[in-house]
């Protein structure tokens, strides 16, 4: 199976998929390096470029992209879903739009 | 890559162009219609029109002026014409240009009229127009391009893509003695301690501290905050969540050059290596700052679709996002979307970013070039008087 989505580093709490997701899909997830992460299925559509989360995350947790915090969460974040503005903002602009 | 077979014009400063313009500069808003009137009889000149030059004072006037000094000397500028409405700044644009050593002259409208200026002016273009045709271009050294590097409707692919191809290119230029322009104060906002880590010593780290943290305080001086602006709506829309994860991808275009001095806007670097500028991040006023400062050639990543270009340099674009490569392709120079599918390497990646420059160094009209982008756009400071 092709890898469906992109992790720029292996502490990375979510990954960027490569083509538009549908619910339900497997997605394979590898580090920019080609090493396998391991597959996760979508619970949500994610489109082409967005976020997919690797692992659940509770509210309030920094989640990290790049090996570092690039936000932190708004809510509670399930395996699968798609990590976006509705439930992420930046911790250094303390607020982030909800579309 | 040593191996490419690149060409210019070499001028009378020492400096080499890619590009063989000749420019008719208007000083102020007021003079646009003169200038255009002169482009407009004299083929091969093009009126670099803009809508300030009047009233300004202090540092903003101040940036104008290079601005526009800046964009007359850029090497990829055979002669220039600076028209004003009255002589004193037009000549102290066109002295700053004439210490190039290019031909340079320089009209005032008062007690002559639009129609009289534009005869005298074009006399002397045309006589410029003939001079710059007859210029040849002749082999130049990697090391001798000024270039410079920005993103643009960013999305995640440039993070993932091609902003590390973008920092492997500037590394490999650096290291044959190119000088590169970088910047975007704002938009470095979460990874600032990645730039003034590779600041090449205490100074550098200091100045760009300084800069960065200077827009950080004027921005909470105004009331307002950047939220909705960065990350902008199409960021959002292309996955970018907050400016952090903006601000990690942006930085990528460093590679692992040292960041050898702090810039002000429209300043000529000093010296060969990785320079940063202290810019908006928006597009059309950091590639103008740019090529005031001297960049003959610019690289552009988008991952949404910025379809920027400049009338002064080439603006090169590429992208690995594949649903803006099909749906916008005449506005992509490099296909890079194999990196996304890892069937692109990060060092191969660069070879077709240079392979391309090297084309459109070589005369090859730019994607923003043959669609007519000459987004000529001056960075205002403050209120005019």
């Amino acid at each position: 199976m092709a890898h469906g989505a992109l992790m720029h580093d292996s502490v990375d709490d979510v990954a960027v998929v490569i083509h538009d997701v549908t619910s339900g899909d497997d997605i394979k997830v590898v580090t920019l390096q080609g090493e396998e992460f391991g597959t996760v299925k979508a619970v949500q559509d994610i489109p082409l470029g967005h976020k997919i989360a690797l692992r659940d995350m509770a509210e309030g947790k920094e989640v990290i992209k790049y090996g570092r915090a690039i936000g932190r969460a708004t809510q509670d974040i399930a395996q699968g879903a798609h990590v976006h503005t509705h439930n992420v903002v930046s911790i250094r602009w303390e607020t982030s739009i909800d579309e | 890559m040593n191996n490419l077979k690149l060409t210019g014009y070499r001028r009378q400063n020492g400096r080499v162009g890619v590009r063989n313009h000749v420019m008719i500069i208007p000083v102020d808003d007021i003079s646009n219609a003169a200038a255009e009137g002169v482009a407009s009889l004299i083929r091969g000149t093009y009126a670099l029109t803009h809508p300030y030059g009047r009233l300004q004072f202090g540092d903003d006037l101040d940036l104008t002026f290079n601005t526009l000094i800046g964009a007359g000397r850029n090497p990829n500028v055979a002669a220039a014409i600076v028209i004003g409405i009255e002589p004193r700044w037009a000549d102290k644009i066109a002295n700053a240009i004439a210490e190039t050593g290019k031909p340079v002259a320089s009209f005032s409208i008062e007690r002559y009229g639009d129609l009289k200026t534009i005869e005298m002016a074009a006399h002397k273009a045309k006589e410029f127009v003939q001079y710059a045709t007859e210029l040849q271009r002749e082999p130049i050294e990697l090391g001798e391009l000024w270039v410079s590097a920005k993103c643009g409707e960013s999305d995640t692919t440039l993070g993932l893509a091609s902003l590390p191809a973008m920092g492997r290119v500037l590394e490999r230029m650096t290291a044959a003695g190119s000088t590169a322009i970088f910047g975007e104060t704002t938009e470095v906002t979460g990874a600032e301690d990645k730039i003034a880590n590779q600041c090449i010593n205490d100074q550098v780290r200091a100045d760009f501290m300084k800069v960065f943290q200077d827009y950080q305080d004027f921005v909470i001086g105004t009331g307002a905050n950047l939220m909705g602006s960065q990350p902008t709506r199409g960021n959002i829309r292309g996955g970018l969540t907050t400016i952090e994860e903006k601000a990690l991808g942006n930085v990528e275009k460093m590679g692992r050059n040292d960041v050898v001095s702090v810039l002000q806007p429209a300043e000529e670097p000093k010296g060969p290596g990785l320079h940063f500028m202290d810019t908006s991040s928006a597009a059309a006023e950091m590639v103008t700052l740019c090529a005031a400062a001297g960049s003959v050639l610019h690289f552009f990543a988008t991952g949404q679709g910025n379809i920027i270009g400049n009338p002064l340099i080439p603006v090169m674009k590429m992208s690995a996002n594949p649903l803006t490569v099909s749906t916008m392709a005449e506005h992509i120079d490099v296909d890079l979307t194999a990196m996304l599918k890892l069937e692109m390497s990060v060092d191969q990646a660069a070879d077709k970013v240079m392979e391309m420059m090297a084309r459109n160094v070589n005369g090859r009209l730019t994607a923003a070039e043959a669609l007519r982008h000459e987004e000529f756009v001056l960075t205002k400071l403050y209120r005019s008087a």
